[in-house]
């Protein structure tokens, strides 16, 4: 089902330097092309491209960093808010652009490294506001019976420091790798229902390409989505592990 | 018939992480329905909460593949 790989040419999936790779650097240069060209010259009343990047920017700034984090501490973070989202944006959107037709995350390693950097990230926050301290603040809720505390915490230390970063993870991974799938299910049940169907059966493929159609233009609103999703649980798991109490 | 019931089961399962969604959402747009000026703070609460009952969804996506 795998493309071969690129650098060595030709050699199996998974031993080489892929198409996956080749996309996100191409991401890189895509996202650093445009931000550097938007805010190259920068006037009082913006262009239309300064515009666009101003707009994006103010988006991640102020709606995910402000209302999130918080008005007194939200700058730090800002810049990675910031990149995490367009790293994910673009490539997810590379799955709706034909020909390359690949969103990177749906290879799970590129899903486990963004959400391994986060949790890392709120980790090493949390002990650096906190001390060693952070992890009784972690996963000791405040005002909950000393009777049933035992149970409380167990499940607090699963649903944060083992739970988290894996659904964080897999639901980039598991969004992408299902539109992709679902595309090329419908590509391929067109194909087969047109060409090898028979009597009543062939024209039913024709409905499979306008759901096809439909599913690729409502896969570009879930990338999108996916892409925000990522972004605004990267700076809850920052907020919760900055704030005072549970 | 050949396949794999495992895919089946994790039909059912989604009902589940379906019915969640659902209702965050409705919540949401109830919420900012009668209170119009209460989406800023709204919205991020709403995907919070998508997030969180997609976690089963995904669980159970990655068992079906699993076991």
């Amino acid at each position: 089902m795998h493309l071969p790989e690129i650098l060595p040419w030709g050699v199996p999936y998974g031993e080489g330097f892929g198409k996956q790779m080749l996309l996100i650097l191409v991401a890189v240069a895509l996202i650093a092309w445009f931000f550097v060209a938007a805010s190259r010259r920068r006037e009082l009343v913006p262009g239309k491209l300064q515009y666009l990047g101003e707009m994006s920017y103010n988006f991640v700034r102020n709606s995910v960093g402000k209302d999130i984090i918080g008005e007194h501490d939200y700058k730090p973070y800002v810049p990675l808010l910031f990149s995490l989202f367009f790293f994910i944006l673009v490539n997810n959107l590379f799955g709706s652009i034909p020909l390359l037709q690949l969103p990177t995350p749906s290879h799970v390693g590129t899903a486990y490294a963004l959400a391994g950097m986060v949790y890392i990230t709120w980790i090493v926050l949390g002990i650096k506001k906190h001390g060693i301290g952070y992890f009784k603040l972690a996963v000791v809720p405040s005002g909950v019976p000393k009777a049933i505390l035992p149970l409380v915490v167990v499940i607090e230390i699963i649903s944060t420091f083992l739970v988290r970063p894996v659904t964080h993870s897999l639901r980039l991974f598991a969004t992408m790798l299902a539109g992709h799938l679902i595309i090329m299910l419908a590509a391929a049940g067109s194909e087969f229902l047109l060409l090898h169907g028979e009597g009543l059966i062939k024209p039913l493929g024709v409905l499979t390409i306008a759901g096809g159609v439909g599913m690729y233009l409502f896969e570009i609103l879930i990338q999108v989505l996916q892409a925000y999703v990522f972004t605004l649980l990267t700076a809850i798991y920052i907020q919760g592990s900055l704030a005072e109490s549970h | 018939m050949e396949g794999n019931l495992n895919l089946v089961g994790y039909g059912l399962s989604a009902i589940g992480g379906a019915i969640g969604v659902g209702l965050v959402f409705a919540a949401y747009i109830n919420g900012v329905a009668r209170q119009p000026e209460a989406q800023r703070v709204l919205q991020p609460i709403a995907f919070l909460g998508l997030a969180l009952t997609e976690a089963l969804a995904i669980l159970g996506l990655v068992f079906a593949f699993v076991l």
